[in-house]
């Protein structure tokens, strides 16, 4: 009989320790379908890569599809919270999906990964830390190179969409700090089959360079139809293009593009004094090796450094609480923002308690596309 | 915006607007002699480009393996048919077969041929062939069963086939988007208009198409027998004329429209996966301008369409697409108060 509720005292208390062991969860939100799969795709392909055990934690990963869509985002993460009890939300790589996922996590009191650059009203974003480089950040780097070449005035042609206005804002900004002059601001949708109108506008007002704001091969189409209008000035493109399928789909009409991007991209490009060398070049090898040479992009990267930030902050907050609880949840808030200077495979991270966007302004490098091929600038 | 501004965008117009025509008019076929609402049109559009640019890297499309799947459901479905109604294996087995048939050798085509690098204007007639051969399958599987159903019950299963598509599609193509090779690099100045030898080729062959559906239409049988249908299914069917073959030829006609309306696109844009959808959407508009009944109503309408956007693109790029699709109110307005009711027509 003693014997017995020995039996059955321990395994209940193997039981409690199972589930108290039990596995930090981590939901993951990203467009698989939908407009923005081409950014989600690369990005699930890396997640696939992850380890299973995060600081000595059994990690378990849920993976929904959002198909691009704030409302099938809002869910995911509303699913995460009540149903999963994740620890972390990762996600969405898409701008327009990933911003109302914020609204979410703040209510719910769960970080947020971003892995794109969403802006939010000031403090809504005390649960939201974003992965990717901040427009502003990159408009840095662009305008490094833009005054080298004499750059005084810019026409945008960008997306209607959050992504587009982001860029929009936060370049207009850090153009007028450096005296150059956004002249003409034109948009386009990313189905559109045609940007003839808003080119001939563009090319009206003559400006000195020219910047597309637009995703993945989305980016090629603008790019030539401004090539094909006889444009001579330089063309710029954003992160967001800074994948080879600009070359793929856009050909000659690309070459001469400059384009900003992490330095994930080009690892082997990297000066051997760039502090993420090292980690680019270890994401490069294993993306490589699974997927194929010449598969790696900015959000592959992105998922990279998701891992790389985990594998701080999670030790970090296991000291404070277990996983699956409130404490726990908050402790890895505290954890991303005194995880201090952190180097990842794009850049030099460093949250802070006022800045959520991380990136230090050096993150930014510029390449120009040369014989179908990236070349740092 | 002064001349040379205006007649760019004209040109431009006048070119996206051939290609509404062109599913317009496809939109308007169906529906008068299925009454579906064909949604998923575009989706041949897609299918079409991406398959020749899949053909272009020497793979095998994998529309191919879709098209076998599908011609294997309608046999199984043709076949159970046919032993409902006669009992008689060798019965089953013809009609299976006589399902069967142009898939498997559209796709043993395919096979052979995608790996030999033919020449573009091959491939592009490769890939026609691939796309027409869904579309009496896509009739068979999703709607014959269905033919006698309101309106309203075709409409649903077309969103539902529209989705399945857009879903295929991805599978197949991936999510980054193709671009195909012109098939005439010419550039001809015109003062500041610059014409290419694709927009040329698109206006020429929406005029053929058009012209060719004219003479189908007016000279040839089946063409007689597809508007007897439309105009009265009971009495076309009493007359002899099978509902379910004049269905199957419909589909076949507007999933070669869409195919060549691919092709047509393929290089003036990078075509997406689920690119088509917007385009088919356009399309639409200019078929409900022309109250689903009308083929010049129809051209009418893409054109309208097209110069529109072209125009908006220009003076309100932001607002393009709200101005495109507000358009249709008006236009349903003054149909409404013009026409009253027209349900029974069909």
């Amino acid at each position: 009989m003693k014997l017995k509720k020995t039996f059955i005292a321990t395994a209940f208390t193997l039981l409690a320790c199972g589930t108290a062991l039990a596995d930090i969860t981590i939901g993951v939100s990203l467009p698989l379908t939908g407009p923005a799969s081409g950014l989600g795709i690369p990005v699930n392909n890396q997640m696939k890569l992850w380890p299973s055990t995060i600081g000595g934690e059994k990690v378990r990963l849920i993976i929904l599809d959002d198909a691009t869509d704030p409302t099938n985002g809002t869910k995911n993460a509303k699913r995460f919270v009540t149903d999963d009890k994740v620890d972390i939300i990762i996600g969405s790589v898409a701008t327009p999906v990933a911003i109302p996922i914020a609204d979410v996590a703040a209510e719910s009191k769960t970080v947020q990964l971003s892995l794109s650059p969403i802006q939010l009203p000031p403090g809504k974003d005390g649960w939201t830390f974003r992965m990717p480089q901040s427009n502003a950040v990159m408009s840095h780097a662009m305008m490094g190179l833009m005054k080298k070449q004499g750059v005084k005035t810019v026409g945008f042609l960008g997306y209607t969409d959050a992504y587009g206005e982001g860029w929009l804002k936060d370049f207009t900004a850090e153009a007028e700090k450096n005296g150059i002059k956004v002249i003409a601001t034109e948009r386009f949708a990313r189905s559109d089959t045609s940007v003839t109108g808003q080119v001939l506008k563009l090319v009206a007002a003559n400006p000195d360079a020219m910047l597309i704001v637009a995703s993945g091969s989305g980016a090629a189409m603008p790019h030539m139809a401004v090539v094909e209008r006889g444009y001579k000035g330089k063309i710029y493109q954003t992160h967001a293009a800074a994948t080879r399928d600009l070359m793929r789909v856009g050909g000659k009409a690309v070459e001469g593009a400059y384009v900003v991007s992490g330095p994930a991209v080009i690892a082997e490009q990297l000066p051997d004094s760039h502090p993420s060398k090292k980690a680019a070049i270890d994401f490069v090898q294993k993306f490589e090796k699974a997927y194929g040479p010449g598969s790696r992009n900015q959000f592959a990267g992105h998922g990279y450094d998701a891992e790389l930030v985990l594998e701080k902050i999670v030790p970090m907050a296991l000291k404070k609480a277990k996983p699956g609880t409130p404490e726990f949840r908050a402790a890895l808030r505290d954890a991303m923002e005194t995880m201090g200077r952190s180097v990842v495979a794009h850049g030099v991270v460093n949250w802070t308690k006022d800045d959520h966007w991380g990136y230090t302004p050096e993150t930014g490098v510029m390449l120009k596309v040369v014989n179908g091929d990236w070349k740092v600038e | 915006m002064d001349f040379s501004i205006a007649s760019i965008l004209l040109l431009d117009g006048v070119t996206n607007g051939a290609i509404y025509a062109l599913l317009g008019l496809a939109t308007v076929l169906v529906f008068t002699v299925t009454r579906v609402i064909f949604i998923p049109q575009g989706e041949f559009v897609a299918y079409g480009a991406l398959t020749l640019a899949i053909l272009q890297t020497g793979k095998i499309p994998g529309t191919v393996w879709l098209l076998l799947i599908l011609a294997a459901i309608a046999a199984a479905m043709d076949g159970v048919g046919a032993w409902r109604r006669h009992h008689n294996a060798l019965a089953t087995l013809k009609s299976a077969l006589k399902t069967l048939v142009i898939p498997v050798v559209v796709a043993g085509l395919t096979a052979w041929a995608a790996p030999l690098q033919m020449p573009l204007l091959l491939q592009a007639l490769l890939s026609v062939c691939i796309v027409t051969a869904f579309g009496p399958l896509v009739y068979r599987v999703a709607y014959q069963s269905l033919a006698d159903a309101s309106p309203l019950v075709l409409l649903i299963v077309s969103v539902g086939v529209h989705f399945a598509m857009t879903g295929l599609g991805l599978l197949f193509f991936g999510a980054e988007g193709f671009r195909n090779p012109s098939f005439w690099d010419l550039r001809m100045s015109l003062g500041a208009l610059t014409l290419s030898g694709q927009a040329i080729i698109i206006m020429l062959t929406s005029v053929a198409l058009i012209v060719l559906l004219w003479l189908f239409f007016e000279r040839s049988l089946y063409g007689k027998a597809l508007r007897a249908t439309a105009v009265n299914r009971l009495g076309a069917r009493l007359m002899g004329i099978s509902s379910q073959s004049a269905g199957q030829l419909t589909f076949a006609m507007a999933a070669l429209i869409g195919a060549l309306s691919g092709l047509l696109i393929g290089p003036t844009t990078t075509i997406f996966y689920d690119s088509g959808f917007l385009i088919g959407l356009k399309g639409f508009v200019a078929a409900v301008a022309a109250g689903l009944a009308s083929y010049p109503g129809a051209l009418l309408g893409a054109l309208f369409v097209g110069l529109v956007e072209a125009f908006a693109s220009f003076w309100a790029s932001a607002f393009k697409e709200v101005i495109v699709f507000t358009l249709i109110l008006p236009v349903l307005l003054w149909r409404s108060l013009q026409g009253g009711h027209s349900d029974e027509e069909h």
